[in-house]
């Protein structure tokens, strides 16, 4: 109800401002009457006018050229007694050209002017820098795998018989591969070391695969001073059978568990 | 009630299923289990007035479990009792009195019986136990005692453990109450020391070094553990903690590419373990902070797991490889007196000594392809291994309680190892472990 009251009374408010408006264009005052014609003879014809100067054209050819490359300026003026270019070119004929030779982008301004005024206009050469020299030619990548990619990628488990430390046939080629990669890491990195992880299978008892893990590392760290390594930078550890790559109980899985890693020491 | 006994027994009997003694074998070696009369006992299902009853189920089961797991009293089966179950002692009357509970079926020898009742909104226990070879009630009463805990199942079993251990204090057969079994556990992500109650009860986290603890020893007076530890290196290195406060005692660990499987001598002054030296792991010897170091084996052969007579002091158990196979051996701690205890078949480990040098328990696989251990004991003096666990998984680490009667070992069911107690003649199997897997205990006397 309240809404309705405040709607009506806005209607009314808006009614009345258009009456009074309307009310205002009314009171207009009434057109004045119209000037007296006067006749009067038409004035006497003027003397003719002289021409304007008139520029038709004022290039630059090619209006973008390398430092100390020229351009060739050229230009057509109408109706035009004197005609001169800024930049030390100077007064010049109504045709013509002239070949500028630029070190800096420059803006030429043709002027001409003659009795019946004046005309200007200008044209600007941009100079470009010279490019830069080529870039030398890239250095070859520098093709150096971090040590410890290398081993991770490189290095090959040593596997064991059950119960066993000794190095079987297959075993004796992947510590004598290891061992020239190791060669290779030593020689290319000054300051790293390798750790030995020996592993057993699940079937021991943790405490004895313990001391057999740490015989296995041992067993291979021995092959690798043999071989010329430095034993102050090899390292070992046993895992025992607490650190299987492998879960199942098959032989498969055994001998995958039994095995020394090779990883980067600390 | 009669159908919660028999489900309790079932439960039981699937339990045991699993740790089968060998026939004809048991009065060899459990000679404090089996040897000698047990006494026998009748337990009287009890009754609670009020608010008490609803509890009462709890309260008769867990007395008459406390009671079982003793493993040195014979119960008799409540079947046989008489209809009329007594409460209190005004209950018995001439000229009857106790001949229903000594003559057959039930022939017992003890009896216990009482009532509980709400007062001050705890539960209250009459506990009585009495000797029924008696004539008269004031002459049969071995305890009358009042118990109190609170009114829920919690406390009807507190009260319930409570009169148990009173009854067997009053049979002289040693109580696990108060004794710790400290091991290892994954179930938080790492490999840490645990300890907790002899029933299983208040397990507590007690390293948090978030690489990888194992192999806890325990002083002989429980108040120091140590264990191998992996350190930055990485290696594994000798902790020692006290087991109060849990502070890491120093310990000057020698240099070697392993150091392993710590033991305490029973005098708690020195620490035995294996230590790689020469290429080989050894059994060596040094003070509890680490000075002192000296060899006790030298073979090209792998040692650990040394176990010190605790009687003696002066001869140990361990694991060697110099047969061949790794097998059980003793020998003086001096080095001599070598004698393979095993038949050099097989893998064998874990030796563990009884409380009283007694009798040895250790893990094997005789008969069984290599991996598949389980528990054996051993009287020392004959040695005459006899197996007790069987077709039940993989059985390791066995360790007596301190009451001589009990083993804990840990066994490895389907692919998760957990911890389970027995009598040491293989019955009374019970599961006290089940978050993650938990292995190596070591059972220890609780602080006094």
């Amino acid at each position: 109800m309240r809404m309705n009251m405040r709607t009506l009374s806005a209607a009314v408010f808006t009614a009345t401002l258009f009456i009074a408006a309307a009310g205002c264009k009314k009171k207009v005052a009434a057109a004045p009457p119209p000037p007296p014609v006067v006749v009067t003879p038409p004035p006497a014809p003027p003397p003719p006018k002289p021409q304007p100067p008139r520029i038709d054209t004022f290039v630059a050819e090619p209006a973008s050229v390398e430092r100390g490359q020229s351009s060739t300026l050229r230009w057509s003026v109408a109706n035009a007694t004197n005609m001169s270019i800024d930049q030390g070119v100077g007064a010049v004929q109504a045709n013509g050209t002239r070949q500028v030779h630029l070190n800096n982008s420059t803006t030429y301004t043709l002027t001409a002017s003659g009795a019946g005024g004046m005309d200007t206009r200008s044209v600007t050469v941009t100079v470009n820098a010279p490019p830069p020299p080529p870039p030398p030619p890239p250095a070859p990548p520098k093709v150096t795998i971090s040590s410890t990619e290398l081993l991770t990628r490189e290095a090959q488990d040593v596997y064991f018989d059950y119960d066993m430390s000794d190095l079987r046939a297959d075993a004796v080629r992947a510590a004598t591969a290891n061992a020239d990669l190791l060669k290779r890491i030593f020689a290319q990195d000054s300051g790293f070391t390798v750790l030995i992880e020996g592993n057993c299978d699940e079937r021991g008892s943790a405490e004895y695969n313990l001391g057999l893990g740490d015989r296995r590392a041992t067993s291979l760290k021995d092959f690798y001073v043999m071989q010329g390594l430095p034993a102050d930078r090899i390292k070992t550890i046993s895992y025992g059978k607490e650190k299987p790559v492998c879960t199942d109980a098959n032989e498969a899985c055994y001998q995958k568990n039994r095995h020394d890693h090779m990883a980067p020491g600390q | 009630m009669k159908r919660i006994y028999l489900a309790t027994f079932a439960i039981l009997a699937v339990l045991l299923a699993g740790a089968v003694l060998l026939p004809g074998q048991r009065t060899e070696i459990t000679g404090t289990i089996s040897s000698g009369e047990k006494p026998t006992i009748a337990v009287a299902d009890m009754h609670g007035s009020g608010a008490a009853e609803q509890y009462m189920d709890t309260f008769n089961k867990t007395l008459w479990d406390e009671l079982a797991y003793s493993g040195q009293i014979k119960l008799a089966p409540k079947t046989s009792y008489p209809l009329q179950l007594p409460q209190q002692a005004s209950d018995f009357k001439p000229p009857v009195m106790f001949s229903d509970w000594t003559r057959p079926p039930v022939s017992a020898n003890y009896l216990a019986f009482g009532y509980t009742a709400v007062q001050d909104d705890q539960i209250l226990l009459f506990g009585n136990f009495y000797n029924v070879g008696q004539p008269t009630t004031q002459t049969a009463q071995v305890i009358a005692n009042r118990y109190y805990g609170a009114l829920s199942n919690d406390g009807a079993k507190k009260v319930a453990r409570e009169f148990a251990a009173d009854i067997l204090k009053q049979l002289g057969i040693a109580t696990l109450s108060g004794t710790k079994i400290y091991f290892v556990s994954d179930r938080t992500g790492n490999t840490e020391i645990w300890s907790m109650d002899y029933d299983g009860s208040n397990q507590r986290q007690l390293t948090n070094y978030k690489t990888s603890s194992r192999e806890p020893a325990v002083s002989a007076d429980g108040k120091l553990f140590a264990f191998r530890t992996l350190t930055s290196g990485p290696s594994w290195k000798i902790r020692i903690h006290t087991t109060d406060t849990i502070r890491n005692q120093n310990f000057f660990n020698p240099v070697s590419s392993l150091i392993s499987a710590p033991e305490f001598t029973p005098d708690g002054k020195h620490i035995l373990f294996s230590e790689t030296v020469d290429n080989w792991p050894q059994l060596m010897m040094a003070d509890i902070d680490g000075g002192g170091l000296h060899r006790i084996s030298n073979v090209k052969a792998i040692e650990t797991s040394p176990r010190v007579n605790p009687k003696t002091g002066s001869d140990l158990l361990f694991i060697s490889g110099r047969s061949g196979h790794q097998q059980l051996w003793r020998m003086n701690l001096d080095g001599t007196d070598k004698e393979m205890l095993t038949s050099n078949v097989g893998d064998v480990a874990n030796p563990a000594w009884s409380p009283d040098g007694h009798h040895i328990a250790f893990c094997w696989t005789r008969g069984y392809e290599p991996g598949n251990f389980n528990i054996f004991v051993m009287d020392i003096a004959d040695k005459v291994p006899v197996q007790l666990t069987s077709n039940s998984g993989r059985n390791e680490n066995p360790w007596w309680a301190p009451d001589g009667v009990h083993l804990v070992f840990s066994s490895m069911r389907g692919r998760v190892t957990q911890l389970y107690s027995m009598l040491a003649d293989g019955t009374s199997v019970r599961q006290l472990t089940t978050q993650g897997n938990n292995l190596q205990p070591v059972w220890a006397k609780g602080i006094e």
